[in-house]
């Protein structure tokens, strides 16, 4: 094996990824050739240097943490399999857990459509949240806000600005709801972020009933003049009042 | 080589996304959860600091549930890395920012000889050097040798993750290993003077 050769494979050589014969010859062309000596050894000492430097990075606890959180919140429908489990002896907090999630999802509507609806609302959200994409158009005026959904909706969504209310409008986005794109628009209340979805819907109101609250988040829903809102934060439930209340006005 | 066996998993897992049942959240959390260290050290070498490293993984841990029905009990070690390295690339898109990537056909550095004391300053680089020098390759090489060293993965399984021939990943590897002796030896040498 000449010397530009193996040169060629003393990198697989170093990680055994060489099968037995090849590996032999490059040993072979090695003992005798100082310069592929010399290249093993430096090739020994870096992945030395990399083992003992500690490079390897540890995930932060909070980070499993939002994970874990995320994966939940994003994953509501997990409940509506309670019934068909089968496997009796499964933890109690998980049985817990999914318990409370499908309570407070059946309190708003057993329907699975609306169902399905209300967890792509709170996935929306979260991942609003998370993916640090709360908005497309960033601005607390309405007339900028407003027009930028221009292109790209088939109707207007009203934008209303509750800045002197104390809940700043920080912006919109697009988000898709219902096999359609919808408009988002954010608002600010403190270090609470709010998303409020606006369509087009002709639906009735789902029930009496237009309060809910599920992972953590309080939802409030409307329909007026055509349109359906759905409000979710994690803002607790009598501020989140306040800014429907300031925005069905 | 054909696209490698992760990417195509995932183009069968999307077909198939829908949201899992209980049994499955368990086992998902069970078998994906164990695999976030890989997950982060890989996100954070590519992103190249804490805040998008976080980003990235939960962004990518978000996708993998989805496509859980699909994955059946193949590596998900190297599942989950493929996710996040795919998370990775869209980001970057969306940040507009363009990776430092080195054309295949580029005149190689290989054989610039590595002259003699090269081992014995290696073995004194330190840690913050050591760092340093990796995060300056470009990003193809730097996930190659993270794979390789960090998370001790074979080259078919490197191939895999990054959707390119076992001949490429050797190359990389040589390629970004003689960058970083070379990095090395020229900060070490700033070093002593």
């Amino acid at each position: 094996m000449t010397c530009k050769e193996t040169k060629n494979l003393l990198n697989a050589y170093v990680d055994g990824e060489l099968d037995s014969a090849g590996s032999l010859a490059v040993e072979s062309h090695v003992q005798a050739c100082a310069s592929c000596l010399i290249d093993v050894e430096n090739l020994r000492a870096l992945e030395s240097a990399i083992e003992n430097g500690a490079l390897r990075f540890k995930a932060p606890p909070r980070l499993k943490r939002n994970v874990q959180a995320a994966i939940r919140a994003a994953n509501p429908r997990a409940s509506s399999s309670l019934f068909h489990w089968r496997w009796a002896s499964v933890f109690a907090s998980t049985v817990l857990i999914v318990a409370l999630t499908w309570v407070a999802t059946t309190r708003w509507t057993k329907s699975s459509e609306e169902t399905q609806l209300v967890n792509d609302i709170v996935s929306s959200h979260v991942r609003s949240m998370m993916a640090n994409h709360i908005t497309d158009v960033s601005s607390s005026d309405s007339h900028t806000v407003k027009p930028w959904f221009g292109g790209k909706l088939d109707y207007s969504p009203p934008v209303k600005d509750l800045t002197e209310h104390g809940f700043r409008l920080i912006g919109g986005r697009l988000e898709y709801l219902e096999d359609r794109p919808v408009a988002a628009l954010v608002y600010q209340r403190s270090q609470h972020f709010i998303n409020l979805f606006v369509w087009p819907s002709n639906r009735s109101p789902v029930k009496q009933e237009d309060q809910l609250t599920l992972q953590g988040y309080n939802l409030i829903h409307w329909t007026k003049s055509g349109m359906t809102y759905w409000l979710i934060s994690e803002l607790n439930q009598p501020e989140l009042n306040e800014c429907a209340r300031l925005l069905k006005e | 080589m054909a696209e490698s066996a992760v990417h195509e998993g995932i183009g069968a897992m999307r077909k198939r996304e829908r949201l899992l049942d209980q049994n499955e959240l368990t086992a998902f959390n069970e078998t994906v959860l164990p695999h976030l260290d890989a997950a982060y050290n890989l996100a954070r070498w590519l992103t190249r600091n804490d805040h998008d490293a976080d980003d990235v993984v939960q962004e990518a841990s978000l996708r993998p549930f989805k496509y859980w029905a699909g994955f059946s009990g193949r590596d998900c070690r190297s599942w989950l890395l493929a996710i996040v390295r795919n998370t990775f690339y869209t980001w970057l898109r969306q940040q507009s920012i363009q990776p430092e990537l080195t054309t295949d056909g580029e005149v190689d550095d290989m054989d610039n000889g590595i002259p003699n004391p090269e081992s014995m300053l290696l073995q004194k680089a330190d840690r913050e050097m050591l760092r340093a020098a990796l995060e300056d390759l470009p990003v193809e090489f730097r996930e190659a040798i993270v794979l390789r060293e960090m998370e001790g993965l074979s080259y078919k399984e490197i191939a895999d993750i990054t959707g390119v021939p076992i001949g490429t990943v050797m190359s990389r590897l040589a390629r970004g290993r003689n960058r970083l002796q070379i990095n090395l030896t020229s900060r070490a040498g700033q070093n002593c003077l």
